[in-house]
C-alpha cells in the first residue's frame, strides 16, 4: 500500500515532481492564457461598472491563493514539527514567496480598481488591512528564513512562527471587523450559493482561479526541487571539505 | 522560578538603562506627537488614545531584544535550560519581570500622558484599565518574539517585524476600549476581549516561545 509519506523522500519527491510538472504548468498556462484572454475580451462589461469588473479576474484568485497559500505553509509545518519530513520544511519556504507575491497582486488589484469604483487606492477596510497584515506575516516569515543559518534551526522557528501567525491573523481578522466597517462587497464566491454570478464571468473566473491554483502547484514544486538540489549541493561541498 | 525573576528584577533596577529607558521613551513619544500633529486639543483628544497605545506598544518593544540576549550571550539561558525548572515557567517568569519594569510603569505614567494629550477625564479609568489589562499580552508576546530571535546577529530589526504584526489584535481592542469611552459608547465589550487575548497569550506564547529556546539552544 503506498503511503503518501513516501514523497517525503526527497529522491522520491524529485522524480514524482519532475514526472508531474510538465502537465502542471502546461494546465497553468493554458488556464490562464484561455481564461484571462476570455474574460478581458470575450465577456460583457457590468452595467455598473463598466470594464473595471475585468480585474476581477486577477484580484479573487490571487486572493484566494494567497490565503490558500499561507494555509498550505501551516500544514507543511505542522508536518514537518510532527513527522520531521525535511521535504515538508522546504515546501514551506517555497511556497512563502510565491504566497507573498500573490499577496501583492491582490493588494495592487484591489487598489486599481478601488482608484476609479471608491474614488479611492486605499480605504481602511477590515479586508484590505487583514490583507496587509497578512503581507506583514508572510515578509516576517521569509526575513526568518533568511536570517537563521542553521537549516534545521531555521525551519524549527519559521514554522513555530507559522503556527503563532496563523491564531493572531485569524484572531487580526474578526478583531478588524470590531474595528471598522467594511467597504469592500462582501464574499464573490462561496460554495453553498446557487449562483454566485453570472454564467458570462462565472466560467472564465473559475478558469483562471484553476490558472493560479496550478500556477501555484507549479511554483511551489518548482522551487521546493530548487531548495532539495540546494541543500544537496551545500551538503556535498560540506563533505568535500571534509575529506 | 521566584528567584530567575528576583534575579530580572534586580538586574533591571541595578544595572540602569533597561528600566527608565522605556518610560522616558514614552514620554518622549507622547511629547513628540503633538509637535507633529499641532497643538489642537480637539484633535488631540481624539487621538490619545491610539498615541498612547502605540507609545506603550513601541516602548515595550524596545527592551524586548534584552530580555534572552544578555543571557544567551553570556551561557546563563544554558544553565537555566538544563535547570530543573520548567522552561516555560522560566519564560512565564521572565515576561513577568518584563512587564514589571516596563508594561506596570507605563499604566502608572499614563494618566499624566493622558492629561497632556488632553484625554478626557471620563476616558482615564478606561486608558488606565485597557493598558494594565493589555500590556502583559504586548510581555508575552514580545518574549515569544525575542526567543525565536535569540540567536541572530541583527535580531533587533526582525524581532519588530515578527513581534509587531502580532501586536494586533492588542493594539485594536485596547485602543478601541478607550475611544469608546472618549466617545460614550460601549467599552467594556473591546476590553474584555482585550482580556481574552491576554489570558489566551499568557497561556499558549509560553509553550512556543520555550520550544523556540529549545531549538536556539541546541
Amino acid at each position: 500500500m503506498a503511503s503518501i509519506w513516501e514523497y517525503a523522500n526527497p529522491r522520491k519527491f524529485i522524480t514524482t515532481a519532475e514526472a508531474v510538472l510538465p502537465y502542471v504548468t502546461v494546465l497553468a498556462a493554458l488556464c490562464l492564457v484561455t481564461g484571462l484572454i476570455w474574460g478581458f475580451f470575450f465577456t460583457p462589461d457590468d452595467f455598473r461598472q463598466g470594464s473595471t469588473v475585468k480585474i476581477i479576474y486577477l484580484h479573487v484568485p490571487a486572493a484566494l491563493m494567497a490565503i490558500n497559500a499561507w494555509l498550505m505553509m501551516l500544514v507543511c509545518s505542522l508536518i514537518w514539527v510532527i513527522r520531521r519530513h525535511h521535504v515538508s520544511a522546504l515546501a514551506a519556504k517555497a511556497a512563502a514567496p510565491v504566497g507573498l507575491a500573490f499577496t501583492v497582486i491582490a493588494l495592487f488589484t484591489g487598489a486599481v480598481w478601488g482608484q476609479p469604483m471608491w474614488g479611492t487606492w486605499w480605504e481602511w477596510d477590515p479586508r484590505l488591512t487583514a490583507f496587509l497584515i497578512l503581507f506583514l506575516f508572510y515578509l516576517g516569515y521569509v526575513a526568518l528564513w533568511e536570517a537563521v543559518d542553521n537549516p534545521d534551526s531555521a525551519a524549527d522557528l519559521t514554522a513555530v512562527l507559522c503556527l503563532v501567525g496563523s491564531v493572531f491573523a485569524v484572531i487580526s481578522r474578526y478583531a478588524l471587523v470590531f474595528w471598522n466597517q467594511g467597504l469592500h462587497q462582501g464574499a464573490t464566491l462561496s460554495l453553498d450559493a446557487e449562483q454566485n454570478i453570472a454564467n458570462v464571468f462565472w466560467y472564465p473566473l473559475v478558469t483562471v482561479i484553476g490558472g493560479f491554483v496550478f500556477l501555484f502547484i507549479a511554483l511551489v514544486l518548482y522551487r521546493t526541487r530548487t531548495e532539495i538540489h540546494l541543500r544537496r549541493l551545500k551538503a556535498l561541498i560540506a563533505q568535500e571539505r571534509m575529506a | 522560578m521566584i528567584a530567575i525573576l528576583n534575579r530580572d528584577l534586580a538586574l533591571a533596577f541595578r544595572a540602569g538603562g533597561g528600566f527608565g529607558l522605556g518610560l522616558a521613551f514614552f514620554l518622549i513619544f507622547a511629547t513628540l506627537v503633538p509637535l507633529g500633529i499641532g497643538p489642537d486639543t480637539g484633535q488631540l483628544s481624539g487621538i490619545a488614545a491610539g498615541t498612547l497605545w502605540l507609545g506603550a506598544l513601541l516602548a515595550c518593544l524596545l527592551s524586548l531584544d534584552r530580555l534572552f540576549q544578555l543571557d544567551w550571550e553570556d551561557g546563563t539561558l544554558d544553565l537555566i535550560a538544563t535547570a530543573p525548572v520548567p522552561l516555560e515557567g522560566v519564560v512565564l517568569m521572565k515576561a513577568l519581570a518584563h512587564w514589571l519594569t516596563t508594561g506596570l510603569p507605563l499604566v502608572l505614567l499614563a494618566p499624566v500622558l493622558g492629561i497632556l494629550l488632553n484625554l478626557p477625564g471620563a476616558a482615564m479609568p478606561w486608558l488606565l484599565a485597557s493598558l494594565a489589562i493589555g500590556t502583559p499580552a504586548l510581555s508575552a508576546i514580545g518574549a515569544f518574539g525575542a526567543a525565536l530571535t535569540v540567536g541572530l546577529k541583527r535580531g533587533g530589526l526582525l524581532l519588530s517585524l515578527l513581534v509587531l504584526p502580532l501586536y494586533v489584535p492588542t493594539l485594536i481592542f485596547g485602543a478601541l476600549a478607550v475611544t469608546r469611552a472618549v466617545t460614550g459608547q460601549d467599552a467594556l465589550s473591546p476590553l474584555l476581549y482585550t482580556a481574552g487575548i491576554t489570558l489566551g497569550a499568557l497561556a499558549l506564547l509560553p509553550f512556543a516561545a520555550a520550544a523556540a529556546l529549545r531549538v536556539n539552544l541546541r
